[in-house]
């Protein structure tokens, strides 16, 4: 019962998506206030709605209702609760349903908070955003319907996929929607201020705070994702250039890019159209995410749940989408005009720079994610592109960002001076010679490459410091210290974010340098010598957890003989699932992890392999305060000012037009 | 009796990756068979190096790698070898050859017409810099500009 109320609010939703596409829209065209109006408690409805559909899909996983085919697929009763809930989006379908459920709750947030904007514009961005709703709305009822229900339903369901029974996996996926369907606010702001034909510092002052939220997520998304790699996958590595991970990765640098461009629309009312086609794009790199996840076009590691006549669908979807935003933008964007002058020499300018490597950078990746396609296609060679690939086409455009970032941070807005910029950032810069020096010293019989992103990375922490004190003025250093507190939180979220972003560099550039690998049959009892440890396999037996039986090992990890950490590697096999699993077991350290995964008995004693990965922990580190960055700029005062406005706004009514 | 099959199920599962028993006693042929290894596309996986993928095929073609470079062969003569033998397909990095020079000058090119635009866009700005600093907003009504002006005084 609650399964076909589940249903039948999904189809309502629908119903009202429609509704909130027509009604404002054609409001907003005709100028009828009650129209334009109708559009907040649309969006506050679908919302609902959709919410009460994906509590009922939960439900039923949650209660192991097996006669709903997608619950029967994807659980099973011996499942932790924590699995159950999660494997509702641990699947095509339900992961759909999770999607709408995002678009629909940012939907009514725009509604909810969106009290000053300009009514037309606003009735004309739910407009857009329920537009988007109804494909998917269809997409879900007509392609991937959740609610079906089985004829005679079986005693116990096939269970989750083990990889994905994991916490780092169960919460990557709500993340990365939440990113991606963030970015669809951007697109329907983008697509509403070209029908209107108008684009102002205002716009851009509402723009960016949902890139910045959407950016926020999908790095967090692509973090966890990132981890879940490094402990599940059993080898330790953290990036793959896998079309999956890629479909993510092109979203965020896109988004990268929009967030700082619409910095300049809103300070400086310059970068108007390029900044509306970065938002297109960011939204169009989402969906064609959502292509490749779907589709399986694109062989991947990750291609769980995929079918390619969905893969049909979700291109129809994103041709409608792109090619109406693109029509529209070829027709409208003449009329965006820029306003704000400024010298070639100035931050606008290392803005546009910044936009430009981050767009390139993720044009890189998109040929290289589609070119085995292309070149199967058209030029009939079968042939793949992998990582090699990627590592020396993307690099040097890391590369000059990171070289130029702490520049551009430094400039002012109109005109600026390299050199006055150069001088304050000398100590950075000695800096970051220092510490390239340093690690070149250290590991010797390494790649020259590792050093030099060490460098970088000092050099882009050290550039945010050196950015965070210049905004302090001059003085005695208490008095700057003290002004340091006071300085907006944009201020502090730029060279937070900035400073993450050199950390992350850090990890990658000393893990991808200088892990140590060891490979050896361990015997029980037997010591061996990995890098500075000590490392003994004291035992191995069996264990049994609640859906999964495992041979568990126990590696003792000393240094200079004092005992450091036990470790409990596993070998875990499904049997519902018919599936093995490798655990490894880590040891996390601040500035190294000691890696350890069990392989099967060989010669008297157990296959061991046995990982140092130096300071692989900044990498996530460094992600999750690229993250917070993000955060204090978006709680910055200018975006609550803005909310309180709208209090002191609403009762002088709206001007008729 | 079930736990027994169980467990044998778990012994009997896939290797994974490099095995102990693969290892070369020389060590500098080894880190080469890894180099190459790690380039090298196993077959039958969805997106993995052979040195990665724990499937039987890329086990034998680990072994294979290993085998030609204790025969002697530089590392461009191995994977010349098993290129021959399976295709390009086994590139993890494409060649640069024929229509892959798209793919390799894609970003560059990109890169370079960016610049180019980027460039004589900011040189359009700056020469209209020089001309009136920037007239109060045209194009809004009366209201919209007090508006604008609330909210960017806020």
């Amino acid at each position: 019962m609650i399964v076909e109320l589940g249903h039948f609010a999904l189809i309502l939703a629908f119903a009202v998506s429609i509704f909130q596409v027509v009604v404002p829209l054609v409001g907003a065209q005709k100028g009828w206030p009650e129209w334009m109006a109708a559009a907040a408690p649309a969006a506050t409805a679908q919302f609902l709605l959709t919410a009460v559909s994906f509590g009922a899909l939960t439900f039923a996983f949650v209660t192991s209702d097996f006669s709903v085919a997608l619950v029967t697929a994807n659980s099973h009763t011996l499942k932790p609760l924590l699995y159950k809930i999660t494997g509702v989006w641990g699947n095509h379908e339900g992961s759909l349903l999770l999607w709408v459920l995002i678009l629909t709750l940012f939907g009514a947030m725009a509604a909810w908070f969106g009290g000053n904007l300009p009514p037309r514009l606003r009735a004309r961005v739910l407009g857009v955003q329920s537009s988007i709703g109804v494909a998917f709305f269809a997409f879900i009822l007509f392609t991937s319907n959740p609610f079906l229900r089985l004829e005679s339903p079986p005693m116990n369901g096939g269970d989750l996929n083990p990889l994905l029974q994991d916490p780092g996996l169960a919460f990557h996926p709500p993340f990365l929607y939440l990113g991606y369907v963030g970015l669809s606010m951007a697109f329907s702001f983008a697509v509403a201020a070209l029908m209107e034909g108008r684009v102002d510092a205002a716009w851009g002052r509402w723009v960016r705070p949902w890139t910045l939220a959407a950016w926020l997520f999908l790095t967090i998304g692509i973090g966890l994702g990132s981890w879940w790699a490094y402990y599940e996958l059993g080898w330790g590595g953290f990036w793959f250039w896998d079309p999956v991970e890629n479909a993510s990765f092109m979203p965020w640098l896109i988004s990268a890019a929009l967030l700082h461009s619409a910095i300049v629309v809103e300070k400086r009312e310059a970068l108007k159209s390029w900044t509306i086609l970065l938002a297109i794009l960011a939204f169009g790199f989402s969906l064609i995410g959502t292509f490749i996840v779907r589709s399986g076009v694109i062989t991947s590691v990750h291609a769980f749940a995929n079918d390619p006549e969905r893969g049909v669908f979700i291109l129809f979807i994103l041709a409608f989408f792109m090619g109406g935003a693109f029509l529209l933008f070829a027709l409208r964007a003449g009329a965006m005009e820029a306003k704000g002058v400024f010298g070639i020499v100035s931050r606008e300018s290392a803005l546009v720079l910044n936009n430009l490597l981050l767009a390139v950078s993720a044009f890189v990746v998109f040929i290289g994610t589609i070119w085995p396609l292309l070149a199967e296609m058209f030029f009939d060679r079968t042939l793949s592109v992998g990582p090699p690939f990627f590592n020396a086409a993307f690099s040097p455009f890391v590369f000059v960002l990171a070289v130029v970032l702490p520049i551009g941070a430094m400039m002012p807005w109109k005109r600026a001076s390299i050199g006055r910029a150069l001088r304050q950032l000398t100590p950075a810069a000695i800096l970051a010679v220092a510490g390239g020096l340093l690690a070149y010293a250290v590991f010797t019989g390494h790649s020259a490459i590792g050093p030099v992103f060490i460098g970088l990375a000092v050099w882009l922490v050290a550039g945010a410091a050196t950015d965070l004190m210049s905004r302090t003025g001059r003085g005695a250093l208490a008095g700057r210290l003290a002004r340091l507190t006071r300085l907006p939180r944009a201020d502090w979220g730029k060279a937070v974010a900035h400073a993450g972003f050199g950390l992350t560099l850090f990890g990658i550039a000393a893990l991808t340098t200088y892990e140590t690998e060891d490979i050896r049959i361990a015997r029980l009892g037997e010591a061996f010598e990995v890098g500075p440890y000590t490392i003994t396999l004291t035992d191995v037996r069996e264990h049994e957890g609640p859906n999964y039986i495992a041979l568990m090992g126990t590696v003792e990890v000393a240094r200079d003989g004092t005992l450091l950490s036990t470790l409990h590697p596993e070998r875990r096999f499904y049997p519902v699932a018919a599936m093995p699993t490798t655990e490894a077991a880590i040891d996390n350290g601040f500035t190294r992890d000691v890696y350890v995964v069990l392989g099967e008995p060989q010669q008297g004693g157990f296959a061991l392999r046995t990982y140092i990965k130096p300071w692989a922990n900044w990498i996530w580190g460094g992600s999750i305060i690229m993250a917070l960055g993000g955060l204090l700029s978006l709680s910055d005062r200018r975006y609550r000012v803005a909310a309180g406005a709208r209090r002191q706004a609403e009762p002088k009514g709206v001007p008729a037009e | 009796m079930r736990r027994l099959v169980l467990m044998l199920c778990l012994l009997a599962s896939p290797l994974w990756a490099v095995q102990p028993d693969e290892i070369l006693p020389d060590a500098a042929l080894e880190a080469r068979a890894r180099d190459i290894s790690a380039g090298l596309r196993c077959l039958v996986c969805r997106n993995e190096s052979i040195d990665e993928s724990n499937a039987e095929l890329a086990r034998d073609l680990r072994l294979l790698v290993r085998e030609r470079l204790v025969e002697g062969d530089t590392n461009d003569e191995v994977v010349a070898y098993i290129v021959d033998r399976y295709g390009e397909y086994v590139l993890l990095r494409p060649t640069l050859t024929g229509s892959n020079l798209v793919l390799w000058l894609a970003g560059p090119g990109m890169a370079l017409i960016g610049l180019g635009l980027a460039f004589g866009y900011l040189r359009r700005q700056s020469r209209r810099k020089t001309e009136a600093e920037a007239a109060p907003a045209a194009g809004l009504s009366e209201a919209e500009q007090a508006r604008l002006r609330e909210i960017m005084e806020d």
